[in-house]
C-alpha cells in the first residue's frame, strides 16, 4: 500500500463521513429531542432525494431544486411527527420502533414504486474538473465536504444563537420546565424533526450522486449513520459529527487494503455491536445512570 | 388448560390433517410454509414478547439455520430429517453468543445492534473465503425429500408436498409443545418478571443475565429450525432472500399476531403467508407499502394482535 493510495482511501473517507455525520446528526437530533432512534430516517432522505430528482429533470437548476428540496423534507418531517409519531410518543419502546420500521418499508415501497426500481444517476453540482489542482480529491467530495461544514455551522448558530435554537434545546431537556416558561413542548419536537428530515435530505443528495439513487440507497448509510451516531455518544452532535468522520476513514480504508469491498456491512456492524459494549455511551456521550 | 380450549386444538389438528388432502399441491405447500413461519414467529415471541427484548434480525438465525441444513445435505450428504436439529443447535449456540453482549443493550439499542445484524447477514453469506461451501451469490440447491417407503405399504400414497406437510407439521407440534411447557412454568415466568420489571425480578433472586441470554439462544433456535423447514420446502438458499426485510416480515409477523401469545404465532403466520398477496391485488406495485400500514394500523388500534382481538371477543361471549 503506497502513500497515496492511502491518502487517497482517507480523503474519500471523509468526503463519505461527512455525509455520514450529516445523517448521524439528524438521527442525534430525534435522539436528543425524543429518546428514539428513527429508524426511517434513511428512507427518509432517499424519498426526498427522489423528490430532488424529478424537480431536477422537470427542468429546475440544480440549487433551485436543492433548497425546494429541504424544505419539502422539512414540512414532510413536521407532518410525520404531527400525524404518526405523535399518538405513540408515551407508547412502549417496541412500539415506536414497530412505527417506525412501518414507515421504513412504506416510504421504501412508495418510492419504488412512483419512481421505478431502476437505478438512476444523480447529477453532482460540483463539476468534475479538479479544482485549484487538488490531486488526491475529485470536486463532488470537496464540494460535499462543504456543504456539510456549512450545514454543520448552520446548525450550531441556530442552536447555540437564536432563541428557537435554544427553546428547542430546552423543550429537549427539560419539557416539564420549558412547558412552565411558556415554550411550546409539542411543537419544538415537531419542529426538531422537520430539522432532522431537512439534514437528512442533505446528506441523501449528497451521497446520490456516489451511490446512485435507488430505493434502497440508504440501507447500507444508514448503518454507517447509526455506527457513527454510537461512537460519538448518541447524545452528542459533535461525536456524531467526529463518528462519521471515523466511520467513513475506517469504512474506506478497510474496505480497500483490509477486507475487501463485500464485506464494508460487516465493519458497521462490528462497530455498533462493540461500540455498544465496550461503551455505550460512546466516546462524548453522557453516561446514563438511572435511579431505581 | 380448560375442556374448550382441548376441544378446539383437536378440531384444528383434524382439519390440519385433512387439509392436504383437499387443498392442491401448491396450497399444500403454502399451509406447510404457513407452519414454517409459526415455529420462526414463536421464536421471535419467546424473546421479544415474552422477554422483552426487541430483535429486528431474526432473519439472520433463520438464515444460519437454512444454511445449515442445505449445507449439511449438499456437502456431508446428511438426510433432511436429521439437518434440522442440527440446525436449531447451531442456532442454539449462535444466539446465545449474540444474546451475551446483547445483555448490555435496551430497548432501542439492542433493536439497532440487531437491526445491523439483518442488514449485514447477506454480505457475510456472500463472503468470497466461503464459497466452496455456502455458493456465494448463487447460493444452494437441495433436493425435495420424497415420502417414506412406508405410506404405500399401508395403502396412503403421498406425494412430495404432502409428505413434507406432514413433516413440518409434526415439528411444529414438538415446537409448540415445549415452548407452552417452557412459557407456563417457572423459565417463562421469569422471563416475564424481567420483562416487566427488571430490577424487581433482579431482586427476586432471578438470574436476569443468565435467563437473557438463554432466551436469545432458544429464540433462535425455533427460527433456526424454522430456516432448516424453509430451506428443505423451498429446496433453495440464497443470500439476497435474507435480507433484512425478512426480519422485518416477522416483526409484522408477531405485531399482527399478538405479542407474546402462542396462537398469535399462527395467526401472525397466516398474515404473513397470505396478506403479500392480497396486498398485491391491492396494489401491485406497492405489496410492502400495505405492510407498513397494516403494521402502523395495528399499534394504534390493536396493539395486542389477533390473538387480543380473540381473546377479547371470547371473553365477552361467555359473560354476556
Amino acid at each position: 500500500m503506497t502513500f497515496d493510495a492511502l491518502m487517497l482511501q482517507v480523503i474519500a473517507g471523509l468526503a463519505t463521513g461527512g455525509i455520514y455525520a450529516s445523517l448521524a446528526l439528524a438521527l442525534v437530533m430525534i435522539y436528543q429531542a425524543t429518546h428514539l432512534v428513527n429508524f426511517a430516517q434513511g428512507e427518509m432522505a432517499m424519498f426526498c432525494t427522489y423528490i430532488a430528482w424529478a424537480l431536477i429533470n422537470a427542468g429546475m437548476p440544480y440549487w433551485g431544486a436543492f433548497v425546494l428540496t429541504v424544505g419539502i423534507a422539512f414540512v414532510f418531517g413536521v407532518l410525520i411527527e404531527r400525524l404518526i409519531i405523535r399518538p405513540v410518543e408515551n407508547a412502549p419502546v417496541l412500539a415506536v420502533v414497530v412505527v417506525f420500521i412501518g414507515l421504513l418499508v412504506i416510504l421504501n415501497s412508495l418510492a419504488g414504486w412512483i419512481f421505478t426500481y431502476t437505478i438512476k444517476s444523480f447529477p453532482s453540482p460540483f463539476g468534475v474538473q479538479p479544482l485549484f489542482g487538488v490531486r488526491f480529491m475529485s470536486p463532488h467530495q470537496l464540494g460535499s465536504i462543504g456543504v456539510t461544514v456549512v450545514v454543520l455551522a448552520l446548525l450550531y448558530a441556530f442552536f447555540r444563537f437564536t432563541p428557537l435554537g435554544l427553546a428547542m434545546r430546552a423543550a429537549a431537556q427539560n419539557p416539564e420546565s420549558s412547558r412552565l416558561v411558556g415554550i411550546r413542548v409539542g411543537w419544538m419536537l415537531a419542529l426538531g424533526w422537520g430539522l432532522a428530515a431537512a439534514v437528512g435530505s442533505i446528506a441523501g443528495m449528497m451521497v446520490a450522486p456516489i451511490v446512485y439513487l435507488d430505493p434502497n440507497m440508504m440501507g447500507g448509510i444508514l448503518l454507517y449513520a447509526f455506527a457513527a451516531a454510537l461512537l460519538g455518544g448518541i447524545d452528542s452532535p459533535g461525536g456524531a459529527v467526529v463518528g462519521g468522520l471515523v466511520v467513513g476513514v475506517l469504512e474506506n480504508v478497510l474496505g480497500a487494503f483490509v477486507i475487501g469491498n463485500e464485506l464494508k456491512l460487516v465493519v458497521a456492524l462490528v462497530l455498533i455491536i462493540g461500540v455498544l459494549v465496550v461503551r455505550p455511551s460512546g466516546f462524548f456521550g453522557r453516561v446514563h445512570v438511572s435511579r431505581v | 388448560m380448560t375442556k374448550r380450549t382441548w376441544a378446539v386444538l383437536a378440531a384444528l389438528l383434524v382439519i390440519a390433517c385433512v387439509l392436504p388432502f383437499v387443498l392442491s399441491n401448491y396450497r399444500t405447500f403454502q399451509a406447510a410454509l404457513v407452519l414454517v413461519y409459526a415455529i420462526a414467529l414463536l421464536g421471535l415471541n419467546i424473546l421479544t414478547g415474552y422477554n422483552g427484548q426487541i430483535s429486528l434480525g431474526h432473519g439472520a438465525f433463520y438464515a444460519i439455520g437454512a444454511y445449515t441444513a442445505a449445507m449439511l445435505m449438499d456437502l456431508a450428504g446428511f438426510p433432511y430429517w436429521a439437518t434440522v436439529p442440527v440446525a436449531g443447535a447451531v442456532c442454539l449456540v449462535a444466539g446465545f453468543l449474540f444474546g451475551l453482549p446483547a445483555l448490555r443493550l435496551e430497548g432501542l439499542y439492542l433493536a439497532l445492534a440487531t437491526f445491523a445484524l439483518g442488514v449485514s447477514m447477506p454480505q457475510l453469506l456472500k463472503i468470497h473465503q466461503l464459497e466452496k461451501w455456502t455458493g456465494g451469490v448463487q447460493g444452494i440447491v437441495i433436493a425435495k425429500p420424497d415420502a417414506p417407503a412406508f405410506f404405500p405399504s399401508i395403502g396412503l400414497p403421498l406425494n412430495q408436498d404432502q409428505w413434507l406437510y406432514f413433516f413440518i407439521l409434526a415439528v411444529t407440534l414438538v415446537m409448540f409443545l415445549l415452548a407452552y411447557n417452557l412459557l407456563h412454568g417457572r423459565v417463562g415466568r421469569a422471563l416475564i418478571a424481567i420483562r416487566d420489571q427488571h430490577t424487581a425480578a433482579e431482586v427476586m433472586g432471578i438470574n436476569t443475565a443468565l435467563y437473557k441470554s438463554l432466551a436469545f439462544g432458544v429464540s433462535a433456535l425455533y427460527t433456526g429450525v424454522a430456516g432448516a423447514l424453509g430451506a428443505i420446502a423451498v429446496q433453495f438458499v440464497a443470500p439476497d432472500s435474507f435480507n433484512v426485510f425478512l426480519s422485518i416480515t416477522f416483526l409484522v409477523g408477531i405485531v399482527v399476531g399478538g405479542l407474546a401469545s402462542l396462537p398469535g404465532a399462527l395467526y401472525g403466520a397466516l398474515f404473513i403467508q397470505f396478506v403479500p398477496n392480497i396486498a398485491d391485488e391491492i396494489s401491485k406495485a406497492a405489496p410492502w407499502a400495505i405492510f407498513g400500514v397494516f403494521l402502523i394500523a395495528f399499534v394504534y388500534v390493536m396493539p395486542t394482535g389477533v390473538a387480543g382481538a380473540v381473546r377479547i371477543l371470547t371473553a365477552r361471549r361467555k359473560s354476556p
